[in-house]
């Protein structure tokens, strides 16, 4: 009877925290948009301003480090120039390419003071572990725009890899430069030119 | 549906059809292989048309944004698009998207009189979505190749299969139709403006993301075509590094 019950017990306890673990890649990308809207929708330097500074702070600390696959987005972003690159080099353009992203991804929802978020049907499997959730994002006088993440299975976890707003990637839009970048000055080349570019962005 | 006077734009479009044809060589992907031979013309076209834009287009439209209330500056949007479907609806059907089609038609005959003359998009709430279709999309779907890019004086980046595109666009476009010249002129003028408010939002995007704005816009010119061809299901590129 004891074991019975303990087993009863153990059963109760498990399955809320096996329902936690058990997010479709839907959910989990509602859970990003949701905390980006709320940051956006309560930062007053932004609202009153316009200075999305603090707004992208906190949008990277709360919600992209989390659960953004900033590994997997500069492999993407750099294409076949990334294998070229040193172990110490590659920690380098993640590094930097990461500062770029955060940047560009606020810079694309703090246009926005009170927007919707709209899912649109998303077709996968349940098996499947890299959807593409595809999203919209609505706010008055401001022509629909289209956000598709990009997700990945890993582990428990569901990770954003690539962010495709209007149908531009904000991750593979990179590739046609970092060739360019790297054929003149090399890989070293392109960390400087991310370093500069990111320079220029955090003095505004 | 067609006027009369339009069927000479007929013929220049078949003409443009045949010269297409001939140029149906260049395939595959743009990401990584650079498709853009004429680079060094592109970018003279791409600092002209931006120094045109901060002198005149930029300023004007800011100056139009800020006058005008955002209901106003919405039904102005709205008008021009209920015209533009009419085009949507054709390119639609030449593309075999048929209940696509007659869905743009639909959108066409309700928000030009429940939504008076198009000013208000009353379709999309009735789940009539809106498409996004043009000549260069159609040649597309007809298998004519993209050919290099290019950057055209005025219009901005394109390809020569949208060049093409466009060539066919233009005379097409019932703006193009309307007969006193200053209301036709006005009507182009207030759409342009229209159109260069609404970038204000994805330009903001392109000034965070671009470390050189002009491989920048390239890439997301071809990227965003490809996604607009494919409906909003391109291709996923599954190469990995």
């Amino acid at each position: 009877m004891k074991k019975l019950l303990a087993l009863l017990l153990v059963f109760f306890l498990a399955t809320p925290v096996l329902a936690v673990e058990e997010l479709t890649p839907e959910m989990q990308v509602k859970k990003i948009t949701d905390a980006v809207l709320e940051i956006v929708r309560n930062d007053t330097e932004l609202q009153k301003n316009g200075n999305t500074g603090p707004a992208t702070q906190l949008i990277d600390e709360r919600v992209l480090q989390p659960h953004f696959n900033f590994l997997h987005m500069t492999k993407l972003g750099l294409g076949r120039e990334w294998r070229k690159a040193s172990p110490a080099q590659q920690d380098a353009l993640v590094k930097e390419f990461k500062t770029l992203l955060v940047n560009t991804y606020s810079n694309a929802l703090t246009i926005y003071k009170d927007p919707t978020v709209n899912f649109k049907t998303s077709r996968y499997k349940a098996t499947d572990t890299d959807v593409m959730i595809r999203t919209q994002v609505l706010q008055t006088g401001i022509a629909p725009v289209d956000i598709d993440y990009n997700v990945e299975k890993l582990g428990n976890e569901w990770k954003v890899y690539d962010v495709v707003v209007a149908g531009v990637s904000l991750v593979t839009n990179y590739r046609q430069f970092f060739s360019q970048e790297v054929r003149k000055g090399g890989i070293e080349g392109a960390i400087k030119s991310l370093q500069a570019k990111n320079q220029t962005q955090g003095k505004k | 549906m067609i006027p009369v006077s339009s069927r000479s734009r007929l013929v220049v479009v078949s003409l443009l059809l045949i010269a297409l044809s001939g140029c149906a060589t260049t395939n595959g992907t743009y990401r990584d292989r650079s498709n853009d031979p004429w680079e060094g013309f592109n970018r003279s076209m791409f600092s002209f048309n931006e120094g045109l834009d901060r002198a005149l287009i930029k300023p004007v439209a800011k100056g139009y944004e800020a006058v005008v209330p955002t209901p106003i500056n919405t039904m102005i949007t709205n008008f021009f698009n209920n015209i533009g479907d009419l085009m949507v609806a054709v390119n639609n059907l030449l593309q075999g998207k048929v209940k696509d089609s007659a869905s743009d038609l639909g959108r066409v005959a309700l928000n030009s009189t429940l939504g008076i003359a198009g000013l208000i998009d009353v379709a999309t709430g009735m789940t009539l979505e809106k498409h996004n279709e043009d000549f260069g999309q159609t040649f597309a779907r007809w298998g004519f190749g993209e050919g290099p890019f290019v950057v055209l004086p005025f219009f901005g980046p394109s390809t020569v299969r949208d060049t093409f595109g466009l060539a066919a666009d233009l005379p097409t476009d019932p703006v193009s139709w309307v007969s006193p010249d200053v209301v036709r002129f006005s009507a182009a003028g207030v759409r342009l403006i229209d159109t260069r408010a609404d970038l204000f939002s994805a330009e903001k995007i392109a000034e965070a993301g671009a470390i050189d704005r002009y491989s920048y816009l390239r890439g997301a010119y071809l990227q965003r075509r490809q996604y607009l061809i494919y409906d909003g299901r391109p291709p996923r590129d599954k190469e990995e590094y």
